[in-house]
């Protein structure tokens, strides 16, 4: 008896020893610059030329600046725009593809190769990409080249010197390296369905597109408001791309700048209340949107073991 | 039975649209990077007159002469993304790993709340404490080491989630409990019971780890700008921002080659186990 009690106890500190290295290094790491950015963002810390301003103590006062001035509205507009012509074809899509997979009476050929094959640019590094399609778009590159060839443009077409050609590129290197990605996760949520409700709905005669529309859907939803809110949070960080594919300029006119690529810029004009109050700012976003996250993570382990 | 044959010809049609659509998607997937296969291995003059469907003559030419542009140090850059990549895979999966089955494997009073804690941080992006982050390393005298970038993801919540997931499903406690009676260590169990079991996981978040790594642009260019110490990625915006017209264009579609090849490669073989990793940690239905 005596002995149990005594190696119980010995097993519930190894608990706690076990998560030292995590905690330790999120608090070093993560929590006190996170502390940081809100203490920053408080006070007037910039250079002007050669001479550095503060820091001093303003209180709200970069908050005020910042959504008084048009940039940020601007620079999160662009960002929403980009992110929901990526966001909405990726959507659709997936939803097709992943009910395709799923659906062993279609006999797909070769299933496996492509589910390889979508989800590899998922893997891709982002600069790169970008810097590809930088070269693959360009006034005289090998796509202008091809769509003048094929007779189909009569004269190059300057993607990056317009608005729609650049955020287009933008929200299709999106797409193509999401739109994998989320199929094989809504794949695993229609695979997840108990399949004896599509056998149900076919004794009672429902076509196959209504067996989707009222028990795949209805039954995916807590899987596709995941996936709707990471995509947002990632559609939030949105930066390698756009940065790398203009040249951090955003051009043309800066309708392509994104809200990180702001921050970005007042990280290395070393404008420290501002980057820290546009951090603030993108914190609590992403902390809402988090928090969303993890209701429907919790929710469905829940159901899954409670 | 007509009515049969029609529906069974419907299904027919459906399956070959099905087929068309995928194969158009995996056009679209591939044909960026077979451009850049071609493009790879063709001098610059060529390059510039025209696209062709068929590879040139200049892939080792391309590749020399990038190797030895003295402005970017490629073979530097290769080898600091790998070292700092391989050194994430391991440090971000065994922490990890150890984290998830502390919280699995053990009763205390602050688990749930441990838990809770990093579920609800899991998806706050490494952007917006950048500020806090970069002032830190500077104040730490880290600035153009390696140190700040590989350490800091022995805290990795998606990959805890990932392993714990696993743990859950294929880890019973029969087998620690076994391993308790037989009187091994808690620290030694972990390690010659615990990993091996969950290897297949593990290895799977390795290559997520590493590529992510390896893909990574945004903390590293605030942090490292020696020349001497940078990464793939930061050389690749370091070529976007100079006079692009100057360039020998063949050298250009070379780094991005060796920038996205490693990764693609290494994929091919492991593409079935990686598929499976991301649809298992999408929590089913």
């Amino acid at each position: 008896m005596i002995k149990r009690r005594k190696s119980c106890v010995s097993y519930t500190k190894w608990g706690y020893i076990f998560l030292i290295p995590f905690f330790l290094v999120y608090v070093v790491f993560s929590l006190i610059p996170l502390i940081s950015v809100f203490y920053n963002s408080l006070f007037e810390n910039y250079r002007s030329g050669l001479n550095q301003i503060g820091p001093n103590f303003v209180g709200l006062n970069n908050f005020k600046i910042l959504l008084s001035n048009k940039d940020l509205l601007t620079y999160a507009k662009n960002t929403i725009i980009i992110w929901i012509i990526g966001f909405i074809p990726q959507i659709l899509l997936s939803l097709l593809l992943a009910a395709w997979f799923a659906n062993t009476r279609l006999r797909i050929r070769c299933a496996g190769f492509f589910k390889a094959v979508i989800y590899m640019p998922n893997l891709i590094m982002a600069s790169a990409f970008a810097m590809l399609f930088f070269t693959l778009f360009s006034d005289n590159g090998p796509i202008n080249d091809m769509l003048v060839k094929m007779g189909i443009l009569d004269e190059p077409f300057r993607f990056l010197s317009s608005i729609g050609g650049t955020r287009g590129l933008i929200a299709s290197m999106n797409f193509l390296m999401w739109f994998g990605n989320t199929t094989i996760l809504l794949m695993a949520g229609i695979l997840g369905i108990d399949s004896s409700l599509f056998e149900a709905a076919e004794v009672d005669g429902a076509s196959q597109f209504q067996a989707f529309r009222l028990i795949t859907l209805p039954l995916l939803r807590p899987i596709l408001l995941y996936v709707l809110i990471t995509s947002m949070i990632g559609g939030i960080q949105m930066f390698d791309v756009p940065q790398i594919l203009t040249n951090g300029s955003g051009n043309p006119n800066s309708t392509s700048k994104t809200l990180i690529m702001y921050l970005n810029q007042h990280l290395y004009s070393k404008n420290y209340g501002m980057a820290g109050a546009l951090s603030v700012i993108l914190f609590i976003l992403t902390a809402i949107l988090s928090l969303l996250v993890y209701f429907t993570i919790s929710k469905r382990s829940e159901k899954r073991w409670g | 039975m007509a009515a049969a044959g029609w529906h069974r010809n419907k299904i027919r049609i459906k399956t070959m649209i099905v087929h068309a659509i995928l194969i158009l998607l995996t056009f679209l997937c591939l044909f960026p990077f077979y451009v850049l296969i071609i493009n790879s291995s063709r001098y610059h003059p060529d390059i510039q007159k025209g696209f062709s469907f068929l590879p040139g003559k200049a892939f080792l030419y391309n590749l020399k002469n990038l190797m030895g542009d003295p402005n970017l140090p490629v073979f530097r850059a290769l080898r600091n993304s790998f070292i700092i990549s391989a050194a994430t895979a391991l440090l971000s999966t065994y922490f990890s790993t150890l984290t998830a089955y502390a919280i699995y494997a053990y009763d205390f009073r602050l688990k749930k709340a441990a838990f809770t804690f990093i579920l609800m941080i899991m998806m706050v992006p490494g952007q917006v404490t950048a500020l806090g982050f970069v002032n830190l390393i500077r104040r730490m005298n880290l600035m153009n080491n390696f140190i700040p970038l590989i350490i800091p993801t022995i805290a990795a919540p998606v990959v805890f989630f990932f392993i714990k997931q696993y743990m859950e499903n294929s880890l019973p406690m029969e087998i620690v409990e076994a391993a308790r009676i037989d009187g091994a260590h808690e620290f030694r169990t972990f390690n010659t019971i615990i990993l091996p079991i969950t290897k297949p996981t593990i290895a799977v978040q390795m290559i997520f780890t590493f590529t992510s790594s390896w893909n990574n642009y945004f903390i590293p260019s605030l942090i490292l700008n020696d020349a001497k110490m940078k990464t793939l990625p930061i050389l690749i915006a370091q070529l976007r921002s100079a006079d692009f017209l100057k360039f020998d264009i063949g050298k250009v579609y070379m780094l991005i080659s060796l920038s996205i090849f490693p990764v693609i490669i290494v994929y091919a073989f492991l593409s079935r186990s990686i598929i499976q990793g991301v649809a298992i940690g999408s929590v089913k239905g």
